[in-house]
């Protein structure tokens, strides 16, 4: 197995040092190459035994079945383990080093979180069984509910949404709900330019006329031009707190005020919750919806881009729209599934259902182990150890870094940087193709798209200071050979597994399953 | 607090590297009175590793397991059994604690995995392409109608009575806020699946037609059938699988004609794990390309020539067209997607016609015994591994019943149509390849008991 092919993966063209040929196999050492399922498997071969022999369809079924076995490789177990193991030495990951993407908080994964989401009670539970067998799995929904209404000093929290844009899609069709229950319809969502594209994707999905609003020099939302533009057709704003420039928004009492006296609702964007949880309550700025991302704040793992969970906290104005299922705890202690049976009775004014079933259950109890572990006041030193690390990157790089509003003071858990002072051209895609070759994952790079080439460093609380230091010494150096204009820059990176890929030659002539060696690149 | 590495004295360095007197002087920009002056009162503190794994493990202990009694439930969850390196698999770091691999040189391993999956999805289905994977099916389901509204430019959707309720459910919550309208219909219990009744709902306003394969109650609909009545029309056939296992055995949609095959890939790799995560599978024809929703990897070259791959096509995607984006989904199901693509590649397509093969033969069991209680019948003529059974009395008071015994017996079409008494009796039971005599006997005493 493993052996080299010809359907695009030329051992010849692999890099060595100069002088040195090639190896026959393709690999080098421990940088392994690997082939596609595809190509390593043998017709008919599985990896799975079966305790009995199958009998045949029964006859009802003529007609309707497949002529022959999907055309789906087989791989024997041990050729299984090592096809996936030899991929995954190709992925960076945040248990190699530090993984600083800006508004991703990629933060350790705590390792008991995996242990208990795989106790059978948990995972081994259908989303359908009598609710009598399940008290425990309404118990971790219910708690972690009661943790993220606590932290956030909201009134209400709706679980089920599947990750963070879902979440943003739930708030606004609950804001849209509460401006139709008044028999108030508006069309328009104000979102500044610094958001998250998913804010204006999600608005616009749920039938909303998108504006931008501006920002002001020192990078918060403008205030009086916000206020400028509220009026009858607003149905509200979608503001990020922190924002994406890593900054708190000041005004955002004032924002809040201003569009509740418009009429209006407030939308924010939790994915930056990990910089103030513990510190700041958003319910006491007023906001009225805020998605919170258990893939980032309460370390559920992402998993390659996934799954997450984005559960949203609601007001009291509008958590009487939000979706079902959900949890009640009463009185007696007791806690019930709300799902359509008893919505009209207890829950009337309903979006309804955003998806199947209850909520992404296997991150909820690794969301709530986190949050037990850490506690009130280990989540504050969350908090505070995130901003800390950030403001200490800031400041060991604005020498060399243009900062574009580390002028003003501190930031919040990210540190924004600009492309300023590189040498004619050279860019911030340089400088993270350059960390790449250093061991390091890049920064967030060209985002927020207010601030020219943008960088946007978020170490998260889980790096020692020691590890910051080696990232800042990297990033540094890699800054400075950009500010020189060294020419290895550009073609870099050289010591990962692949070098720069052309995304121009895969979006121009799409190639999205493989068809085998005719279709080689 | 053992997540946490900074030491007191580095925090007192690194504040003097900032200049700052105190870490809430770096909180400065919070206006007085909003920044708490300590922990979030009435919530407990840090606790140890033993006791949060005490408490969790006291929560999971008031649950009961499926592994441990006999099991009968289906309706969209499915209890498979995962070979034990699948889940090794995915607990690997580099795998589990990866992000969305945009920086494709040192993510080569998460993105090779995904256009496998892309390849292995596409295949299953029928279809000529797939994405690299959406929440779950029930949003995979409501994208598939958005997206047949983009192509047709209809604004109109017809679903099946077949259709699971709770991707009902979802569809109508999109669909009320969107614009969009739709055809809905409550299952009937007829031995075949209601496909007449969904010709006749197709219009010329019909954007796409919606159908479950197989639907709700186990039955087969006629995907060639529906597709040549939809296309007649100039609609969609949009084809939905809750359990791909299935497709092991019977034609797959997209090879029948459906233009959209969306499914819940949970029932491969992933456990039931209360309803998720899951993931989403979606396929559909090449020229749509540009108007599906969700990550796409692609196959292109490096600057040394070799093969490598990218997420590609993000001009569809919310994080550069904003408002105009496709979909707005972000994060999808990676991990959920690693653990498919490696059941599946555990099974190849031989393992998976025999685990589909093992399931039905095992369903056949359980209704040739069931069907020998008085006064229970089997609705079905065809079905797959899951199959609908008439019962003289209201199935939810059996299913309680049942689990009293420590039988977990199947899904009521009480819990699922709670609005429409006429289901109430209804029963669905589903097979997997786990099910033993033992188990079968097991439930037929347990549902003798619960109607005696």
């Amino acid at each position: 197995m493993n052996a080299p092919n010809s359907s695009g993966w030329r051992p010849e063209m692999t890099s060595g040092e100069a002088g040195l040929a090639p190896t026959s196999s393709g690999d080098r050492a421990l940088a392994l190459e690997e082939a596609l399922i595809f190509e390593l498997a043998a017709p008919g071969t599985t990896g799975v035994d079966f305790d009995h022999e199958d009998e045949g369809p029964m006859p009802e079924l003529a007609g309707i079945l497949r002529p022959s076995p999907p055309a789906l490789p087989g791989l024997s177990e041990p050729e299984a383990v090592r096809h996936y193991t030899r991929l995954s030495r190709q992925n960076y990951a945040i248990d190699l080093g530090p993984f600083p993407l800006g508004s991703c908080t990629m933060k350790h994964n705590p390792r008991l979180n995996e242990k208990v989401a795989r106790m059978p009670g948990f995972a081994d539970i259908h989303p359908l069984q009598p609710v009598e067998t399940v008290p425990g799995a309404l118990a971790v929904i219910n708690q972690l509910a009661h943790w993220l209404i606590a932290l956030t000093g909201m009134h209400g929290v709706a679980m089920t949404p599947k990750a963070g844009a879902h979440g943003e899609l739930c708030g606004i069709l609950c804001i849209k709900a509460a401006l139709e229950a008044r028999g108030d319809p508006r069309g328009v969502i104000l979102v500044p330019e610094s958001a998250h594209g998913t804010n204006p994707a999600t608005a616009g999905f749920a039938g909303f006329a998108v504006e931008n609003i501006p920002a002001t020099a020192d990078g918060r939302v403008d205030l009086a031009a916000l206020t400028a533009r509220l009026g009858p057709d607003i149905a509200g704003v979608m503001i990020t707190n922190p924002n994406t420039c890593g900054l708190f928004e000041r005004d955002m009492k004032a924002i809040c005020d201003a569009v509740h006296g418009a009429g209006g609702y407030v939308y924010c964007d939790g994915a930056n919750f990990n910089a103030i949880v513990g510190k700041v309550r958003p319910g006491d700025l007023g906001i009225d919806a805020m998605h919170i991302n258990l893939h980032k704040t309460f370390s559920t793992p992402h998993g390659g881009g996934g799954p997450g969970s984005g559960p949203v906290v609601l007001s009291e104005a509008l958590s009487p729209f939000g979706p079902i299922p959900f949890t009640a705890r009463y009185e007696d202690g007791s806690i019930r599934l709300i799902e359509e049976e008893d919505a009209g009775a207890e829950h009337p004014q309903t979006i309804g259902r955003m998806a199947a079933f209850h909520g992404q259950m296997g991150m909820f109890t690794r969301a709530l182990t986190y949050i037990l572990s850490h506690g009130a006041d280990g989540l504050r030193q969350v908090a505070e150890d995130a901003v800390l690390n950030a403001n200490y990157v800031l400041r060991s790089l604005d020498d060399v870094l243009e900062a574009p509003f580390g002028g003003a003071g501190p930031c919040m858990h990210e540190a924004l940087f600009s492309d300023a002072g590189m040498a004619n051209g050279f860019s911030t895609l340089d400088i993270a193709k350059g960390l790449i070759d250093e061991g390091f994952h890049p920064m967030t790079v060209y985002f927020p798209l207010v601030v020219h080439g943008a960088m946007l460093v978020e170490p998260t609380e889980t790096e020692s200071k020691a590890g910051l230091d080696r990232f800042i010494a990297s990033l540094r150096h890699v800054v400075e050979r950009a500010r020189a204009g060294d020419a290895t820059l550009k073609s870099a990176p050289h010591f990962a597994p692949r070098r720069r890929l052309d995304e121009t030659l895969a979006a121009r002539r799409p190639r999205l399953v493989w068809r085998g060696d005719a279709e080689a690149v | 607090m053992r997540y946490l590495p900074l030491t007191q004295d580095d925090r007192t360095a690194m504040l003097a590297t900032i200049g700052a007197a105190s870490v809430d002087e770096l909180f400065a920009d919070v206006p007085v009175g909003l920044l708490l002056a300590g922990p979030v009162a009435g919530l407990p503190g840090h606790a140890s590793e033993m006791a949060v794994e005490r408490h969790m493990a006291a929560l999971a202990g008031h649950n009961m397991p499926a592994g441990g009694v006999p099991f009968f439930l289906g309706a969209g969850a499915y209890r498979h059994h995962v070979p034990a390196s699948v889940d090794h698999l995915i607990q690997r770091g580099e795998f589990l604690t990866a992000y969305t691999p945009y920086q494709p040189e040192i993510a080569q391993g998460t993105l090779q995995v995904l256009f496998e999956f892309q390849t292995q999805v596409a295949r299953l289905l029928g279809t000529e392409i797939a994405n690299a994977s959406m929440y779950d099916g029930s949003t995979a389901c409501w994208e598939a109608i958005a997206m047949a509204g983009r192509i047709t430019k209809r604004r109109h959707a017809v679903l099946s009575g077949g259709l699971h309720p709770h991707y009902v459910a979802t569809a109508e919550c999109m669909a009320r806020f969107t614009g969009d309208t739709l055809h809905t219909a409550l299952p009937v219990l007829t031995p075949e699946a209601d496909d007449a009744a969904l010709i006749a709902a197709i219009d010329a306003e019909t954007a796409c037609v919606v159908v479950q394969y197989p639907d709700i109650l186990g039955r087969i609909p006629d995907i060639a059938a529906l597709t040549k009545a939809a296309q007649a029309h100039g609609a969609l056939l949009i084809a939905v699988v809750t359990d791909p296992v299935a497709l092991g055995m019977l034609a797959a949609p997209g090879e029948l004609g459906a233009d959209i095959v969306v499914g819940e890939g949970q029932s491969i790799g992933v456990g039931l794990q209360f309803g998720g995560p899951y993931l989403g599978l979606f396929g559909c024809r090449e020229k749509f390309v540009r108007q599906m929703p969700g990550r796409l990897c692609g196959e292109t070259v490096d600057a040394d020539g070799r093969r490598g791959f990218v997420l590609t096509l993000s001009t569809r995607e919310q994080h550069i067209r904003r408002e105009k984006a496709t979909s707005n989904i972000c994060t999808n199901s990676g991990l959920c997607a690693l653990a498919f693509s490696i059941h599946m590649s555990l099974l190849g397509g031989a393992g998976l016609a025999r685990l589909a093969r093992r399931c039905h033969a095992r369903a056949r069991a359980v209704a040739t015994r069931l069907a020998r209680i008085p006064g229970v019948s089997i609705l079905n003529h065809a079905y797959a591994s899951e199959f609908t059974v008439l019962l003289p009395g209201d199935a939810r008071a059996a299913v309680r019943h049942m689990a009293k015994a420590q039988v977990l017996g199947g899904v009521s079409l009480g819990r699922l149509y709670p609005q429409a008494s006429n289901l109430h009796n209804a029963l669905l039971v589903c097979a997997h390849e786990g099910v033993s005599d033992d188990d079968i006997e097991a439930l037929a005493t347990a549902l003798e008991g619960a109607l005696a």
